[in-house]
C-alpha cells in the first residue's frame, strides 16, 4: 500500500528533525503541567467527582495544548513540498491523490498519539494511588483522539494551499480560534442561529467527552468534519490542473 | 510508444502550448529543443502525468495519461527540470522509497535502488544525505529516481542544465548509456546537446511545434543549396572564374584572400555533390588545394531560421532567442 509508504516517509521526516522534538517535548511538559496544577486543584478545592472535578479540567487544559501544537505538526506536510518542489515528483509516480492525501494524515495522526500515549503516565502514577473508574478516562481520550484528527485535517487542508509554512500554521490556528469562539456570545446570538453554530462547534462537541460522556452524534460529527478536510485537500491537490505546479 | 495528440495547455488566460502533437516510436532518442518558455516542460509535464492537458490527449504504449493515468504513469520516469528532492533521506533510503511509490515491495524496492545507483555511479555516496551532495550528484540522485521501477519510458527535462561542462559530459554519457531499451524524450535548450545525443528534434516555440524531424533531414531541408567550403592557394579572381565555369555551381561567394590563399563558398543545385570536380578543376590549373569540405547548417542555424521565420510578436519573445543563442 503507497499509503504507508508515504506515511511512513512523513514520519521520517518528522523524527529525523529536532522540530518533531521540540514539538513532543514542548506538548508533554505543558499537558504534565496542567495534570499536575489541576490534580492540586482537585486535591485543594475538589468536588465529590472526579469526572467533573479534575478529568473534565485535564482534559479542557489538553485540548489548548493540541490546539496550539497540531497545526505546527501539520503547516509542513504540503507547504513544505510545495516549496521544495518534491510534489511534482510525486505527481508523476503511480499513486492516486488519494492515497497522498490519506498517507500524509495518517502520518500527523500517528504523531499526534505518539504525544498523546506519554501523557496517561499521569493517570497511569495516580491510579496506583488512588483506584478511579477507567472508562471516564477513555472517553477523554477518545476525544482527544477526535479533536486531533479534525486539527490534523483542517490543517493539512490548508498545508495544500500554499508554499509556506507559517501561513499554513496561522491560517489553521485561524480556523481552529474560530471554531473554538464561534459559540461564546451565547446571549448575543439568535437563538436558531446559535442552535446551529453549537452544531459545528468543535469545542462544544468536545465537551461532552471531557465528561466521559461518549455521544454517537459527536463521534459522527467529528468523522464527518475530518472527512470534509479531507475531501477538500483531495480537491485542492487537483487544483494542479489549471494552476500549475506551485 | 508515445502519442501526444493536439494538446493545447491554458493557464487561465496564459496558453502554454497550442496544438501540439508528435509521436515518439519505441527505442527512439528524441529532443525537445526550444527557448526558455516555449512550452518544453509543459509539455513533459503533461506526458509524466503532473496535469492534464486542457485539449487533447497523450497515450503512452496505449495508456491515456489522464483516463488511465496510473498505468501510463507506472511506464514513465521523470527527471523535472527543478531537481526537487527530500533533501534529509540518504540516496539510499530515497531511492528505495522512489522504487516502492512505483509499485515495488520493499525487498524489491531495495534492489531496484541499488542498480539505479550502480548505473548514475551512486555507490559512493548511497548513505549521505542528499542535502549534502553537490549538484552534480543531485541532478544524478535525479536521474536515477527516474530509472527506479524499470521505466519503458525516460523523460528528463534539462538533465544538464546547470552543470559543469565536465558534470555536462559526464550527464550526457550516463543518458546515452541508458537508452539501452527505453525510449527517451529529453528536452534541452542546448542544440550541441541535442545533436550529440537524439535521433529526433521536436522544435518547439512559443507553444507551437515547428519542425520534428531528424537532424540531418532538418539540415537537408533547410539549406537552400549544398555548399562546399574551399581554400586554394592561388589567384583568386583566376580561381573564382574558373570555379564559377564548374557545370552544376550556382554561386560562389569569396570570403578574401590571406598570404596568397583564397577562400569560397561554393553554392550547388541541391544533392549535387562538386567536391571531385571541384578538387579536378583546382588540380587541373596547378594550384594547390588546402581545404574542401561540405557545409552542413549547425542545429543552431536549424532553429534561428525557423524562429525567424516566424512572425515576430513582442519585443520578450525576441529576447528569449537571443538568450538562446548566448
Amino acid at each position: 500500500m503507497k499509503l504507508f509508504v508515504i506515511c511512513r516517509r512523513e514520519l521520517h521526516a518528522y523524527f529525523g528533525s529536532f522540530i518533531a522534538y521540540i514539538l513532543l517535548a514542548v506538548f508533554l511538559l505543558l499537558s504534565g503541567y496542567f495534570f499536575y496544577s489541576d490534580l492540586i486543584f482537585f486535591v485543594l478545592f475538589g468536588g465529590f467527582t472526579l469526572a467533573t472535578g479534575l478529568w473534565q479540567f485535564v482534559f479542557l487544559d489538553m485540548r489548548m495544548v493540541a490546539m496550539l501544537v497540531l497545526p505546527l505538526v501539520t503547516m509542513r506536510l504540503f507547504a513544505e513540498e510545495r516549496k521544495l518542489g518534491t510534489m511534482e515528483l510525486l505527481w508523476t509516480y503511480p499513486v492516486r491523490d488519494g492515497e497522498i492525501v490519506l498517507g500524509k494524515f495518517l502520518a500527523a495522526w500517528v504523531f499526534f498519539v505518539a504525544m498523546l500515549v506519554p501523557t496517561a503516565l499521569g493517570p497511569l502514577v495516580f491510579h496506583r494511588y488512588h483506584e478511579f473508574a477507567v472508562a471516564p478516562v477513555l472517553a477523554g481520550y477518545l476525544g482527544m483522539l477526535l479533536l486531533g484528527s479534525a486539527f490534523i485535517a483542517c490543517g493539512l487542508f490548508v498545508s495544500s494551499l500554499t508554499e509556506n509554512q507559517v501561513v499554513s500554521a496561522m491560517v489553521t490556528y485561524g480556523i481552529l480560534v474560530l471554531f473554538w469562539f464561534i459559540t461564546w456570545n451565547e446571549e448575543a446570538g439568535a437563538h436558531q442561529l446559535m442552535r446551529l453554530l453549537l452544531g459545528v462547534s468543535l469545542f462544544d462537541r468536545f465537551f461532552n467527552f471531557t465528561r466521559g460522556v461518549i455521544d454517537t452524534k459527536d463521534v459522527a460529527f467529528f468523522a464527518l468534519f475530518v472527512a470534509f478536510f479531507l475531501f477538500l485537500t483531495w480537491q485542492s491537490l487537483a487544483t494542479r490542473s489549471w494552476r500549475g505546479v506551485r | 510508444m508515445i502519442t501526444a495528440e493536439q494538446l493545447t495547455k491554458r493557464f487561465g488566460s496564459f496558453t502554454a502550448i497550442t496544438d501540439v502533437s508528435f509521436e515518439v516510436r519505441t527505442g527512439e532518442i528524441v529532443g525537445f529543443l526550444g527557448p526558455n518558455g516555449a512550452g518544453k516542460s509543459t509539455t513533459m509535464r503533461i506526458l509524466a502525468g503532473v496535469f492534464p492537458p486542457s485539449e487533447g490527449r497523450v497515450r503512452v504504449d496505449g495508456h491515456d495519461v489522464v483516463t488511465d493515468s496510473l498505468r501510463a504513469r507506472a511506464l514513465v520516469g521523470y527527471f523535472p527540470e527543478r531537481v526537487s528532492i527530500y533533501l534529509d533521506m540518504t540516496v539510499r533510503h530515497y531511492l528505495t522509497y522512489v522504487a516502492q511509490m512505483k509499485g515495488l515491495s520493499r525487498p524489491a524496492a531495495r534492489r531496484d535502488a541499488a542498480e539505479a545507483m550502480a548505473s548514475c555511479s551512486l555507490e559512493t555516496v548511497a548513505d549521505r544525505l542528499i542535502g549534502t551532495l553537490s549538484k552534480g550528484f543531485r541532478q544524478r540522485v535525479g536521474i536515477a529516481q527516474a530509472l527506479t521501477g524499470a521505466p519503458r519510458v525516460l523523460i528528463l527535462d534539462e538533465p544538464t542544465s546547470g552543470l559543469d561542462p565536465e558534470q555536462v559530459a559526464d550527464m550526457r554519457a550516463l543518458i546515452r548509456g541508458l537508452r539501452q531499451d527505453r525510449t527517451v524524450i529529453l528536452s534541452t535548450h542546448i542544440l550541441s546537446e541535442v545533436e550529440a545525443t537524439c535521433d529526433r528534434v521536436i522544435i518547439i516555440h512559443r507553444g507551437r511545434v515547428l519542425a520534428l524531424d531528424t537532424p540531418a533531414n532538418l539540415n537537408r531541408r533547410l539549406r537552400p543549396a549544398s555548399q562546399v567550403h574551399l581554400e586554394v592557394r592561388g589567384p583568386g579572381d583566376e580561381v573564382a572564374r574558373a570555379v564559377r565555369a564548374v557545370p552544376g555551381v550556382v554561386a560562389v561567394e569569396e570570403h578574401g584572400r590571406r598570404d596568397g590563399v583564397c577562400a569560397l563558398t561554393v553554392s550547388s543545385e541541391p544533392d549535387r555533390d562538386l567536391r571531385e570536380v571541384l578538387a579536378a578543376t583546382v588540380a587541373s590549373h596547378g594550384w594547390a588545394l588546402r581545404e574542401l569540405r561540405p557545409q552542413t547548417l549547425t542545429l543552431e542555424e536549424i532553429f534561428l531560421s525557423l524562429v525567424s521565420a516566424e512572425p515576430e510578436r513582442s519585443e520578450s519573445d525576441h529576447e528569449t532567442v537571443r538568450d538562446l543563442s548566448a
